[in-house]
């Protein structure tokens, strides 16, 4: 077994069963500190499957996009609980 | 071998994703959910970035990954502390089977400041017992 197909039919679908299982909690969830939990979560998968794809491409350039996912991801959830906290504090 | 290397390092990458996808489904309670993905997915995503550079094997890439991780284990305990602090001013519920909630009536409604001089009578009445056992001791 090579490395492009362990890669291929091993870490890609582990990696989309993951996003499977946590997408059915984003639709789910209770209340909504809940979905921006399993959205920060998603994004974090995304950010290891960039990887991965690079590894399968060859593409080193990848990293860059996923560099830059990263500091969204953060960006929005920051923004997502500064929101939530003020919206709390006006009512 | 260096192949083999790789493979290890996404494996169990790919499988503390795993579990944290299954905690997030799984816990009963939003700070049982977050305490689960920022430890599990933080370990995960470390170790496939590592396979990744384990492949290149380039100074520029390995440089440029292992500033990828710093920034997401500098930025996890943050994102995480920011999302449960708003979720405990929305009131989000505790499990049911909860033993101690530490923080309650600690938080300013106002304000959101956090004050550790206004405590209950029970425990400054316990506190000052604790203050004359230790003059004794002295």
């Amino acid at each position: 077994m090579n490395l492009e197909n362990y890669l291929l039919y091993f870490i890609l679908p582990v990696l989309t069963l993951s996003t499977i299982l946590v997408f059915i909690r984003f639709l789910k969830g209770p209340s909504i500190a809940d979905r921006v939990i399993s959205f920060d979560l998603l994004v974090i998968i995304g950010l290891g499957t960039i990887a991965v794809v690079s590894i399968l491409a060859d593409q080193p350039t990848f990293l860059d996009i996923a560099m830059i996912v990263a500091l969204i991801g953060f960006l929005s959830t920051v923004a997502f609980s500064y929101y939530l906290e003020k919206r709390q504090r006006n009512d | 071998m260096i192949d083999i290397i790789i493979m290890i390092f996404c494996t169990l990458g790919a499988l503390a994703v795993l579990l944290a996808a299954i905690g997030v489904l799984r816990m009963p309670d939003v700070y049982l959910r977050l305490s689960v993905t920022t430890k599990a997915a933080t370990l995960g995503i470390g170790l496939i970035l590592v396979g990744a550079a384990f492949h290149f094997s380039e100074v520029g890439v390995t440089s440029r990954i292992i500033a990828i991780i710093f920034f997401i284990t500098v930025t996890a305990p943050v994102s995480a502390y920011l999302i449960v602090r708003a979720s405990y001013f929305i009131k989000a519920k505790l499990w049911e089977h909860s033993i101690v909630d530490e923080l309650n009536g600690m938080y300013d409604k106002k304000t959101h400041s956090l004050s550790s001089t206004d405590l209950p009578d029970e425990v400054a009445s316990h506190r000052t017992d604790d203050e004359e056992e230790i003059e004794e001791i002295k």
